[in-house]
């Protein structure tokens, strides 16, 4: 069963016609699904469908439930007063929506996901004063929270240095080896992506022009599908 | 200074005056971290703006309660603000600014037609927390109560839509009704704050203790509880010294919170650097 199949999707922001044109594409179990493309070929646009964000798009859209989400980084992050822990718990907000305070069940996941990622030490520290790379670690354990299933990312490693930045794929690599976690993310690091993804979809003008595996890919490429 | 405080206590409208300005300033200071971080301070200006159009309304009518009617209509605007904010054509704190400033204008020319400049519009204006009527006193509480309790009833979520609306949205959250619950709260305790700090004055007491509370603590937990102490310590302060020296509470109340905003920044600069 395909965790997410997207079939003739399009969508048009008002003020920007056919931002998406008929896209269509499933995501596997157990998969590392990485779409890439120019800034501005609808990618984050094709996230935020999926995960419901974006209303009024044409076409179908069927999904698993409970989706993680890494969103791209908000300004208003940078000034928050948050703790690392109160970041990752907020990951388990949609497990219980009807409870007022967090369950004990949640309090044992984020603690074993904080430990997981090697941030459950500093669980204390404030969310803000991290640098980057740590930060997309501590939305990562957020992710997970939500989810034991599949994450979505909209560009993890932009701003973070290469180094880092493979950290970060590294991690997501072995998120799906170790945990069986799917991964579809969003990013403009060709490269990267073609060395840790199993599939990779490219996007151009809202339009699906390659969709398949890492080795077959060539850049601007025909969709072989 | 017992001496004092025990012959304060003995007035009824100082007790009554004591019990109203804790609980407003208990929910002014727990909505206003969520404003303050939502770059919402401003809205606390132009609902007080607003608020003070029907006041003078609802009196120049010769209602002898206007909160019956100024609640509504202020929670209505909140929502219409936050709305506007949101997706409209013109940006947020242009909008506050428009609809403010009308509302005042409104109010002022309903002023001068009518009653004048008598001492209830001037009491609207800088606050009067120490003539409260008993109407005025039950509906003061009872709507911070249920501030209170909504506040924490909502509070994870609320964190969570003000942290990252996307985030809390693919979970599934409702983002845009916690957004509406915050207007309204913060609608709620802006009219029955007027009466303690007045239209010029109230929103400082909402952003305050936020700001305060940011410079030392940097969780969200102890932000808020930190805003919470601030906040009910400043109003205590304030009233005091309001009281020994004749000066308008409100303005007292807002002094002693400067004087704290500015003592915590040069504490934070002396252990951080």
């Amino acid at each position: 069963m395909d965790l997410i199949k997207v079939k003739n999707v399009s969508f048009s922001y008002p003020t920007k016609k056919d931002t998406l044109k008929n896209v269509t594409f499933s995501v596997k179990p157990k998969s590392f699904t990485c779409i890439v493309g120019e800034n501005g070929s609808g990618k984050s646009t094709l996230l935020k469908c999926i995960l419901g964000l974006n209303k009024g798009y044409t076409g179908e859209i069927i999904k698993e439930k409970r989706i993680g989400y890494l969103p791209q980084k908000s300004e208003i992050q940078s000034h928050f007063p948050a703790s690392i822990e109160e970041v990752v718990m907020s990951g388990t907000i949609g497990n219980n929506i009807r409870s007022i305070f967090y369950k004990k069940e949640d309090k044992e996941k984020a603690k074993e996901i904080m430990e997981t990622l090697g941030i459950y030490d500093i669980r204390k520290k404030c969310f803000a004063d991290l640098s980057g790379g740590q930060q997309q670690r501590v939305l990562i354990a957020r992710s997970l929270c939500a989810t034991d299933k599949i994450i979505v990312l909209d560009e993890p490693t932009n701003g973070l240095d290469p180094s880092i930045a493979k950290q970060i794929y590294e991690l997501l690599d072995s998120l799906k080896k170790t945990k069986g976690i799917t991964i579809l993310m969003v990013s403009h690091d060709i490269e990267r992506a073609l060395k840790y993804a199993d599939t990779v979809i490219e996007l151009t003008d809202g339009k699906v022009i390659f969709n398949g595996k890492p080795q077959d890919f060539h850049i601007g490429g025909e969709s072989n599908d | 200074m017992i001496n004092t405080i025990s012959v304060m206590l003995s007035a009824l409208f100082i007790r009554k005056a004591l019990l109203v300005g804790t609980l407003i300033s208990l929910c002014a200071a727990l909505l206003g971290v969520s404003l303050v971080l939502k770059r919402y301070s401003m809205i606390g200006d132009g609902l007080s703006h607003v608020g003070f159009g029907v006041l003078t309304i609802a009196t120049s009518l010769g209602m002898t309660t206007p909160l019956y009617v100024a609640i509504p209509v202020v929670t209505i605007a909140a929502i219409l603000l936050l709305k506007i904010g949101d997706r409209g054509k013109i940006k947020s704190d242009s909008a506050i600014a428009l609809i403010s400033s009308s509302a005042l204008a409104i109010g002022v020319a309903v002023t001068s037609v009518t009653t004048g400049m008598n001492t209830d519009v001037c009491n609207f204006m800088f606050g009067s927390i120490l003539s409260m009527s008993k109407a005025d006193v039950i509906i003061s509480v009872s709507v911070s109560i249920i501030v209170a309790i909504l506040f924490v009833i909502y509070y994870r979520k609320l964190f969570a839509v003000t942290f990252d609306e996307d985030f809390a949205k693919a979970s599934g959250l409702k983002a845009s009704r916690y957004s509406n619950l915050i207007a309204i709260l913060t609608a709620l305790v802006i009219v029955i704050g007027m009466r303690m700090m007045g239209v010029m004055l109230i929103s400082s007491i909402i952003i305050f203790p936020a700001l305060t509370s940011m410079i030392m603590f940097k969780s969200f937990k102890k932000v808020v509880i930190s805003s919470a102490v601030i906040s009910i310590v400043s109003f205590w302060i304030g009233i005091y010294l309001a009281y020994v020296y004749n000066i308008s509470t409100g303005a007292m109340i807002v002094i002693v919170n400067l004087v704290l905003f500015i003592l915590f920044t040069i504490i934070d600069k002396i252990l951080h650097d």
